[in-house]
């Protein structure tokens, strides 16, 4: 879904020691920062940045119990009222003998469920095409992107970049959101092209 | 920079070389940018040659049925369940590396995790052609799954083994699958950013999943790599434990003992490690990565294949025990004269797997012979010949004398389409790594970043000064100051 053309501030740095200290001090200036882009995780960047903790893992205990769940009554239903299949005389609710498959459906709802929740969260399919302001912040660079307001002086904001560190400092108007696209052709939104950035 | 970062120097950097992540990212991708060596082609094609006979020899199984395999009322399961469980095996190694050595924050999984997971789904994709193809009616392999029919509906037995089975390996398959494919995101997207070609643009755009490295989408990413460490950990030892099932809850001699599940599943962990070292030795030397895959990497892994060998022996050696302290002439039958007599007719194969299991790991105390890589690749063939030769002996030498001597059978050995399955799996496995190897980041080139600062060998060297810097301190402003 496309989120609106907005205008930004990219800053790139070279490093994750420099990144921190200006993380930390973009926010005690009060510019709001749209994201970090990062080429690998930078442990404790999300706290750096405030974002609060993901409940992801919360989501895979719920599918891992839906798959549980699943699993005895699906398996007890069949064996005890639709079908009660006599094996030697023993009983037909065999619960020690299901637990394999009980443990399998878990894992298997639990690792589909969230993966199919991270996708969605992250809006990340096959052909999903977002705005990427640095083409090195999937190799060296870490990319620190400044939303600007109606009030905000964006030469204000990068001069402050430059002097925080970044090795590369420049201004761009970007879709925020994802929309369908293929990577390999320059694609212009037709908002982007209304509003005649 | 802190003491945050800092590694024992004991500990041997993970990544030789003077490198930032710039050259990180051009060592590991540069490989899918060029065009592949000549070594590459032959190798591929080779592959094809072999997948194809396999190819041929499921044709003939199919349109023959089973008869063309030299199968017999005594001994149902052959070389294929063998090799479906050999596969299996290998099969665990990618996962054990990727999740558990996750939980025990072990770094220098980084290097090897990703070619051994795409090892492992190739292992299992080959694991389950046997089965399937073994059906005979391979058209109605769906009825395996339970779902309302109109013959009842007619379940599937869930109290069975080989039903656990069907769910274990392809809960295993898909879970693989997810954790690889995720983990691979950032890395297409890294290959997608440096691309310069519009094929190369397309594809991999398509295949990032249009993927930014924003740092909520890491968090996520981070947190979705843990749980699933931490669901695949107990996974991958109840798959094992499953098919150990399958032999266990028989009533065969020399099958039906409570030592299986642990015995299978070190035995697999075993196996897949030699699986491992035989391709990692092959693609550090093509694709010049010994920086990223050290001699570190290859010692380490050797010492979980002298571990687990070992458990293997202890396992072998508890089993024969206990079949002659249980007191069972059957079981006992089945040991003593089945496998452990050289001369019955499989005695050979009992000490041929003897030997490549039990005794020829025991080389890897020694650490010069840890760290000798044409040895090691020497062993890691070694060891997985035995460990074909375990599953055989166990299934075959069970079989063919159990209970009633009037239907023992001495003679098995395997016709052309059997052998030619099997190598036809070994034509599949090979070219999915090649094509592998190409198309995609053989090492996980985001995690070996994220670990670059603090094991890459430039990084180290500084870090002992700062050591030394920080100790004097230390020693300045607490210890002289108490005094």
């Amino acid at each position: 879904m496309a989120g609106g053309i907005k205008k930004f501030v990219v800053g790139c740095f070279d490093d994750e020691a420099v990144l921190f200290p200006a993380v930390k001090n973009v926010r005690r200036k009060g510019y709001k920062i749209h994201d970090v882009y990062t080429p690998f995780p930078v442990h404790g960047l999300d706290h750096a940045m405030g974002l609060r903790e993901t409940s992801l893992h919360t989501a895979g205990f719920i599918y891992g119990i839906t798959g549980t769940a699943t699993a005895l009554t699906c398996i007890s239903w069949i064996f005890t009222k639709d079908w009660p299949l006599n094996i030697g005389g023993k009983p037909h609710f065999a619960l020690p003998a299901w637990i394999p498959i009980t443990f399998e459906l878990t894992v298997l709802f639990a690792a589909v469920g969230m993966v199919l929740t991270f996708c969605y969260l992250c809006q990340l399919s096959p052909f999903v095409k977002k705005h990427h302001f640095h083409l090195r912040a999937t190799d060296d660079l870490f990319v620190m992107v400044i939303e600007c307001t109606d009030k905000t002086n964006d030469e204000e904001v990068q001069a402050f970049l430059t002097a925080a560190g970044a090795s590369e400092v420049n201004v761009q108007v970007a879709e925020t959101g994802w929309w369908l696209g293929r990577y390999d052709r320059e694609q212009k939104l037709y908002r982007e092209l209304e509003k005649g950035y | 920079m802190s003491l945050l970062k800092y590694e024992s120097q004991i500990r041997e950097p993970l990544v030789d070389g003077n490198k930032n992540y710039h050259q990180v990212t051009e060592d590991i991708i540069r490989p899918i940018e060029m065009k592949p060596t000549r070594l590459w082609y032959i190798g591929f094609y080779i592959s094809v040659a072999l997948l194809l006979f396999g190819v041929y020899s499921i044709y003939r199984e199919v349109t023959y049925g089973i008869g063309q395999w030299n199968l017999n009322k005594t001994i149902g399961w052959g070389w294929d369940i063998t090799n479906f469980v050999w596969w299996v095996g290998i099969g665990h190694a990618g996962t054990l590396i990727s999740a558990i050595l996750l939980l025990f924050r072990q770094g220098w999984r980084t290097g090897v995790n990703r070619a051994a997971e795409a090892m492992t789904i190739f292992a299992v994709m080959c694991a389950g052609q046997f089965p399937i193809w073994h059906m005979g009616r391979v058209w109605l392999a769906f009825f395996i799954m339970p779902y309302p029919n109109t013959r009842g509906p007619l379940w599937v037995n869930f109290n069975s083994p080989l039903l656990w089975d069907v769910f274990a390996i392809s809960t295993y398959f898909t879970v693989s699958l997810l954790f690889w494919y995720s983990g691979l995101l950032p890395d297409l997207a890294t290959v997608r950013d440096r691309a310069k070609t519009k094929l190369r643009k397309l594809l991999y755009g398509v295949a990032s999943f249009g993927w930014t490295g924003s740092t909520k989408h890491w968090q996520r990413h981070e947190s979705l790599s843990l749980v699933l460490a931490g669901l695949a950990t107990p996974l991958v030892l109840s798959v094992h434990t499953i098919v150990s099932f399958d032999f266990a809850t028989s009533v065969i001699p020399g099958w039906h003992t409570t030592i299986f599940p642990p015995y299978f599943v070190a035995g697999a962990i075993f196996s897949g490690f030699a699986m491992v070292q035989t391709l990692m030795i092959i693609l550090r030397k093509v694709f010049a990565l010994e920086d990223y895959i050290t001699l570190g990497h290859i010692e380490a892994m050797n010492k979980v294949i002298v571990l687990t060998g070992s458990i293997v022996g202890i396992a072998y050696i508890t089993e024969l025990f206990i079949a002659w302290y249980g007191q069972n002439p059957y079981e006992w039958y089945a040991f003593k004269e089945n496998r452990a007599n050289l001369f019955s007719p499989y005695g050979w194969s009992y000490y041929l797997m003897m030997f490549c299991n039990v005794v020829s790991p025991q080389m890897f105390w020694f650490k010069k012979l840890r760290r000798n890589i044409g040895f090691t690749f020497f062993m890691s063939i070694i060891v997985n010949i035995g460990m074909w030769y375990e599953r055989f002996v166990i299934i075959v030498t069970s079989t063919y004398r159990d209970y009633l001597p009037s239907s023992w059978s001495t003679y098995y050995s395997p016709s052309i389409y059997e052998i030619g399955f099997y190598v036809g799996t070994f034509g599949l496995f090979f070219t999915c790594f090649f094509l592998f190897a190409k198309y995609f980041p053989v090492i996980a080139v985001a995690e070996i970043k994220s670990v670059l600062k603090t094991t890459g060998e430039s990084y180290k060297m500084k870090m002992t000064d700062i050591e030394k810097a920080d100790a004097e301190k230390f020693y300045i402003e607490e210890v002289e100051h108490a005094h």
